[in-house]
């Protein structure tokens, strides 16, 4: 094998594994903390990616439309639970964070879509479009379903999987886009060169992770999300929140997941479903971390990337077989590894 | 069976309009959908049979179809060989490949199969596309029709008989399959591994079953696709139409072999309309169904849990009362223990958690005909000690043995095939199911009978005595009349009373309870008391584990005292209670 080869191959292997851990994490994080496992985590990365084109493209971001709606629709659902005991600052609460807070970002997008600001601005309005949506889609799809089985979320993961892809295919269309890199550019290390929108990407992914660290290791909010995470009953119990942690990882995982597609969009052509399989090569790495491991996941997804990277060198027609077919081995080890536990 | 004379009407009603149906002047592509909606059940079924009444589920049922689709493709363009020798090799396949793939993922957490079912579905549908000899992503084309003698059955109409043959049958195979005792253990998947285990149910092995049952059920639905559009590409056995499988299910109910058919057909023709509507109304054509597939999904599980079929079957409500017949064959009873022989023997058993010695070295006896009653304070080791007989737990070191026989390292499985039934202290039934099904799990080990007897019905004879046992045992114990009612129905003594009938089911030679008058109110306490007294005087051994010590004092003819791990006193009840350390133990202060 040739050592240049190998380099490259190595390098574009953890550029896309740093983006599945990313994706790793925050699937980790919403099912410890909600037991919902986040199917749709994808989709955030796709509707970041295609935002980032967009903006990218001087056009308006449909998106922004889409969490107006959702807005809206959250604020009548809510509307619709205060029918028996109203209260003025409950309606007031509702109105500013479901109806005040998407018109202000749709307005925002409206004023700066056209003004071709600069390539940080487009990235941070698009955390700023997506990453309300984790809100509204925990509150329209999961919250009705708090009490529900792990089975039956992640059926209802799939469907909102379904629909949310669908309306990326209303709002986006079908054709693939691109977006530009945050910054352009390649830099040499040593003899090999580094493109600088890898270099966003390592410096994201560890500022993420070091961002959640600190996230859960020193704020209350972030402690209480442990505590859910450990034991619901008990945190509730020592009144803790837990429909404010749960929404606490949903919006998390949007960001995250908006972040993941603003990095990705420069590096690779996003269609509408594209986000799916990306998402889910970052579920393979969170079972890799047995859907509980943090730093296992992490690491699994490095180790996803360089697979991935490798055998689209050398067999690339079998890329997704290999990667996907990664799951299996690692089934039977988490088989023969776990003891046997109910269920719940 | 117990027919209601409304469902039944209907039911023919259904059958026979199936039957004329491509008879009268329909449109041609009814009789397409309707094949489809056909096939699509028959993999429905099969998840119905995983997700509603296992409590697993699967997004690769898809991939299952094409085993069954590319093996008959394969055999038969390329070998000649006729499409109904490769009926059961793609059975054959279908299972083959689910029962590796199950085997990995029973043991573990029940949301990794449907995960793994998703990333290997994804995996599958590439690699379909990647092997020549499946032709790649052209596929294979040229498969032949089905045909008996010289009828070929090249048309929509002439397959549609063959494809609901399949269905109708598999619907019957499948209804009679839950109604039997291996779908008992089945249907007790749900209410988690614990207690169907411990009545000898093999919980791997039931798991199992059901999830090659919807591999097998997939395969055939392949197979019939196959040879309907006689020619395949990988595109149908996607992960796409994997989840559009579940969908069905869940939108039928999933829980009702029938409602399968019924969500496969709502989905298809849902799909059929949105295809034909969706595109005008959004200005262009694309798969949009998936956001109403989706969203319906969504709103299914939020507000009709059980699916659209639980509201027909509101309609034509059955006249239960399951027949039991007086007549049936007794089932064979283990011999009973001379009076005053030892069974249960604890010796020296120890249980450290780390450095927390939870049992220390506590040996007893449980004799034939004796209740023994063990207590002690809350965290005295009672609990530990009772999971240590039972196979819950193991043991540090010491042994436990029944008659003679070592009990230490057996699962509770075989600890219960030796005639130790317990009951646990947080009662675990299963409150969808009747009074009388919950009691007769209690007897399955003393039934036989596998998967095929149970479908073709062969299994008739044994199934009629393990109702009868049950209905026995729920007389003897006095929860008779309520045999039909489903046990969530029951008060909290009741359902600690139906937990004892379904261990008196297995025939045991020792009963064990887990704390039975816990949370009880002192009339339920009394009727207790009065039934394990009814039961002695009637032979049965009982090991009791307590902490109400005046429920115990009357009633118990040995008594066991734990303290911190410790056996602190042992004796007649009256010996016991003059005990200083246990005084001591119980009232705290000095002794």
């Amino acid at each position: 094998m040739d050592l240049t080869i190998a380099t490259f191959l190595v390098q574009d292997g953890l550029t896309n594994g740093a983006i599945y851990a990313l994706l790793g994490l925050a699937l980790v994080l919403v099912f410890s903390v909600t037991r919902v496992i986040f199917i749709p985590q994808g989709e955030f990365v796709a509707y970041g990616a295609m935002t980032l084109s967009f903006l990218d493209a001087g056009r308006f971001p449909p998106t922004a439309s889409l969490l107006l709606c959702f807005g809206c629709l959250v604020f009548l659902l809510n509307l619709w639970d205060m029918r028996r005991e109203f209260s003025v600052s409950g309606l007031a609460r509702n109105a500013l964070l479901n109806l005040a807070l998407p018109a202000a970002i749709y307005l925002l997008a409206v004023t700066l879509a056209s003004t071709q600001p600069g390539a940080m601005v487009k990235a941070l309005l698009t955390i700023l479009i997506i990453a309300p949506m984790g809100l509204y889609v925990y509150r329209i799809a999961y919250k009705p379903l708090a009490d529900a089985s792990v089975l039956v979320l992640l059926i209802v993961s799939v469907g909102v999987h379904l629909a949310l892809m669908g309306l990326g295919l209303v709002f986006f269309g079908a054709e693939g886009l691109r977006a530009k890199a945050l910054s352009s550019g390649m830099f040499m290390v040593g003899s090999f060169p580094v493109s600088a929108q890898s270099l966003w990407i390592y410096g994201a992914t560890i500022a993420i992770i070091v961002g959640l660290y600190f996230f859960f290791e020193k704020t209350l909010l972030g402690k209480a999300l442990r505590a859910t995470a450990v034991n619901r009953v008990g945190a509730r119990l020592v009144g803790v929140r837990t429909q404010l942690t749960g929404v606490t990882a949903f919006v998390l995982a949007a960001t995250i997941g908006a972040v993941s597609g603003i990095l990705i969009g420069p590096i690779a052509t996003v269609y509408y479903d594209t986000g799916f399989l990306i998402g889910l090569k970052g579920f393979v790495a969170a079972i890799i971390g047995g859907l509980a491991s943090f730093p296992v996941t992490a690491f699994a997804a490095i180790g996803v990337g360089i697979v991935e990277a490798f055998t689209s060198f050398y067999a690339s027609s079998y890329k997704e077989v290999i990667v996907f077919g990664l799951i299996i081995p690692v089934l039977v080890w988490l088989s023969i590894s776990t003891t046997v536990h109910e269920d719940e | 069976m117990n027919f209601n004379s409304k469902r039944f009407s209907l039911a023919a009603g259904a059958l026979i309009l199936l039957a004329v149906l491509p008879m009268l002047p329909v449109p041609p592509f009814w009789i397409t959908l309707l094949n489809n909606i056909g096939i699509a059940s028959l993999v429905a079924i099969g998840l119905v049979l995983l997700t509603g009444v296992g409590g697993l589920t699967s997004f690769g049922q898809a991939a299952f179809c094409g085993f069954g689709a590319y093996t008959t493709a394969v055999l038969t363009t390329a070998y000649g060989i006729s499409p109904w020798l490769t009926l059961p090799l793609s059975l054959a396949m279908g299972a083959l490949i689910a029962l590796p793939l199950g085997l990995i993922t029973v043991r573990l957490s029940g949301h990794f199969l449907p995960l793994g079912t998703l990333a290997w579905g994804i995996a599958i549908y590439y690699l379909l596309g990647q092997i020549d000899m499946l032709g790649r992503h052209d596929g294979i084309a040229g498969i032949p029709p089905l045909s008996i003698g010289d009828h070929r059955f090249m048309s929509g109409s002439s397959i549609y008989y063959v494809i609901w043959t399949f269905v109708i049958l598999t619907a019957i195979a499948a209804q009679n399959l839950l109604d039997s005792r291996v779908g008992r253990a089945i249907r007790a998947l749900r209410g988690g591994g614990q207690a169907p285990e411990a009545f000898g149910v093999n919980v791997v092995r039931a798991k199992l079953t059901v999830f090659v049952l919807a591999g097998v059920t997939a395969a055939l639905a392949g197979w019939l696709y196959a040879h309907m559009q006689r020619a395949i590409n990988p595109t149908p056995f996607g992960i796409n139409m994997g989840i559009e499988y579940l969908l069905m299910a869940v939108v039928g109910g999933a829980g009702y072999v029938w409602g399968a058919i019924f969500g496969a057909s709502i989905v298809l023709v849902l799909k059929e309309v949105l295809q034909r509507y969706l595109p005008d109304l959004i200005g262009s054509t694309a798969n949009f169904e998936m956001i109403v597939f989706g969203i319906l999904l969504v709103l299914i599980l939020q507000f009709a849990r059980d699916g659209l079929w639980a509201f027909i079957l509101r309609l034509f409500p059955l006249a239960s009362a399951r027949k039991i017949s007086a007549d049936a064959p007794l089932l064979e009873k283990r011999p009973t223990a001379p009076q005053g022989s030892s069974l249960i023997k604890v010796e020296k058993a120890r249980k450290t958690f780390g450095g927390l010695v939870a049992v220390n070295d506590v040996s007893f006896e449980v004799t034939a005909g004796q209740i023994v009653g063990l207590i002690g304070p809350n965290g005295a080791g009672k609990s530990t000690t009772f999971d240590l007989i039972t196979g819950m737990n193991s043991l540090t070191s010491g042994t436990v043995s029944f008659a003679g026989k070592q009990l230490s390292g057996r699962s509770p499985r075989d600890i219960a095939g030796q005639g130790i039934a317990r009951t646990f202290q947080h009662p675990k039934i299963l409150p969808d199911m009747t009074v009388l099904e919950n009691v007769a799990l209690g007897a399955h080990q003393r039934g036989h009978s596998g998967v095929a007897k149970s479908i073709l019905r062969l299994e008739r004879g044994e199934e009629a005595s393990l109702l009868a046992e049950a209905a026995t045992q729920l007389e003897r114990v006095g929860l008779g009349e309520f045999k039909d009612r489903p046990a969530g129905d029951l008060a909290l003594g009741q359902i600690r009373i139906l937990e004892i009938a379904r261990a008196l089911a297995l025939d045991p030679a020792v009963l064990l309870l887990d704390e039975p008058a816990a949370g009880l109110r002192l009339g339920e306490k009394k009727e207790l008391a009065t039934l394990l007294r009814k039961l002695r005087s009637e032979g049965m051994s009982i090991l009791l584990v307590e902490h109400d010590m005046s429920f115990v004092m009357g009633l118990v003819d040995h008594l066991v005292v734990l303290d911190f791990g410790t056996l602190i006193a042992e004796g007649s009840p009256a010996d016991v209670r003059k005990n200083p350390a246990v005084i001591a133990a119980y009232l705290g202060g000095v002794a």
